[in-house]
């Protein structure tokens, strides 16, 4: 895929690096020249442009006739959508993508046409609130942008749910254990398989459900 | 005829938005003008009557206090044209309001945002324009 990324700095080297050793070819624009010279220096198989992203002729000169996705990464929203609508509008470019600062702008960035919009603020503040309320879930990945998560929680001593089958268990019914990992075998469990000390469910919820599903496994023995 | 009850928000309040601002005021139209530097409000002069906020229009909140849902009219006229794009797309979009203009510096951009239906007025071309009538009249 022809892949365009607009803005970012030192933080898209590792997303450049994965896109073209998956063999994408990447064109990354940057007004800043000195970002484009380290840029081009780490990235010798990417096309590196000098210049503003927002205006159409220097999306023409990084070839965006020829691009099947754009990233926008600047540090302003507003920049951002205008790469993403003239992408789409001038460029036909139907995979566009942009990042938010403001979690606020997500609907309307929607709203106004942009097709996935990522708000890192709300990834991260999400995260950071999950860790802190409990430190036995390990991992919490938001899905589809956010509508469904997936979580890893370990099971401790103290837990109140050691030794019932799952069907005992009065999981949310917008969530549902998908595996359970037990000495480094992955369990596909059913309604009677039974929860030991060490085991790790991984979870499937809605994110509305997640401190209930948290307050039920983890929850201390009275 | 617009009525003398028109509500305008202007955003932006250097040269251009403070001098359509006292344009309008004087027409005695309500006019309220959004800048996120108040020291950008010294532009306006005694004949300016109308309302002032000192806050980043790029906030949704801060459109949602200039009563953006009551405007008549909305002019996009800061000094940077993808946050004049963004809010003149709200302004249209989201809110509905029935005239939207935005000043754009850059001509290329113009062509995608008229297909958007908001008006753009770009200086460039505008002064472009009068320079050759001059020039050309010049020449008669």
């Amino acid at each position: 895929m022809n892949i365009i990324i607009v803005g970012g700095g030192k933080e898209i080297h590792f997303l450049a690096k994965s896109l073209i050793s998956k063999g994408h070819k990447l064109t990354i624009i940057n007004k800043n020249s000195e970002d484009c010279i380290i840029l081009k220096r780490l990235h010798e198989k990417a096309i590196i442009v000098l210049g503003d992203g927002t205006k159409p002729y220097i999306l023409e000169d990084a070839n965006a006739h020829y691009a099947d996705m754009i990233i926008a990464l600047t540090g302003k929203d507003q920049d951002n959508l205008v790469v993403c609508q003239i992408a789409f509008g001038l460029f036909n470019i139907k995979k566009t993508f942009a990042n938010v600062n403001d979690p606020k702008n997500v609907h309307i960035f929607k709203e106004l046409g942009v097709k996935t919009v990522i708000s890192t603020t709300q990834i991260i503040s999400s995260l950071l609130e999950e860790r802190i309320s409990t430190e036995d879930i390990h991992n919490l990945f938001p899905i589809e942008e956010g509508n469904i998560t997936l979580m890893e929680i370990d099971i401790n001593e103290d837990s109140r749910v050691i030794g019932k089958k799952l069907f005992e268990i009065d999981l949310p019914n917008d969530s549902i254990v998908g595996c359970i990992m037990r000495n480094n075998k992955a369990i596909i469990p059913r309604g009677d398989t039974t929860v030991t000390l060490g085991d790790r469910l991984i979870i499937l919820a809605l994110p509305n459900v997640q401190s209930e599903i948290l307050h039920t496994l983890l929850e201390k023995v009275e | 005829m617009s009525s003398p009850h028109e509500y305008i928000i202007i955003a932006g309040c250097g040269r251009l938005g403070s001098f359509l601002a006292r344009l309008l005021s004087s027409d005695n139209k309500s006019v309220v003008v959004v800048d996120k530097n108040e020291e950008a409000f010294n532009n306006l002069t005694e004949e300016f009557s109308g309302f002032l906020i000192g806050e980043d229009i790029t906030e949704i909140d801060t459109l949602i206090r200039a009563k953006i849902d009551k405007a008549d009219v909305f002019v996009a006229a800061t000094n940077d044209d993808n946050t004049n794009i963004m809010v003149a797309e709200i302004a249209k979009k989201i809110y509905q309001v029935p005239k939207v203009i935005a000043r754009l510096y850059e001509p290329t951009k113009q062509e995608l945002y008229q297909q958007l239906d908001i008006d753009t007025i770009c200086p460039t071309i505008l002064s472009a324009i009068a320079f050759k009538e001059i020039i050309l009249a010049e020449e008669e």
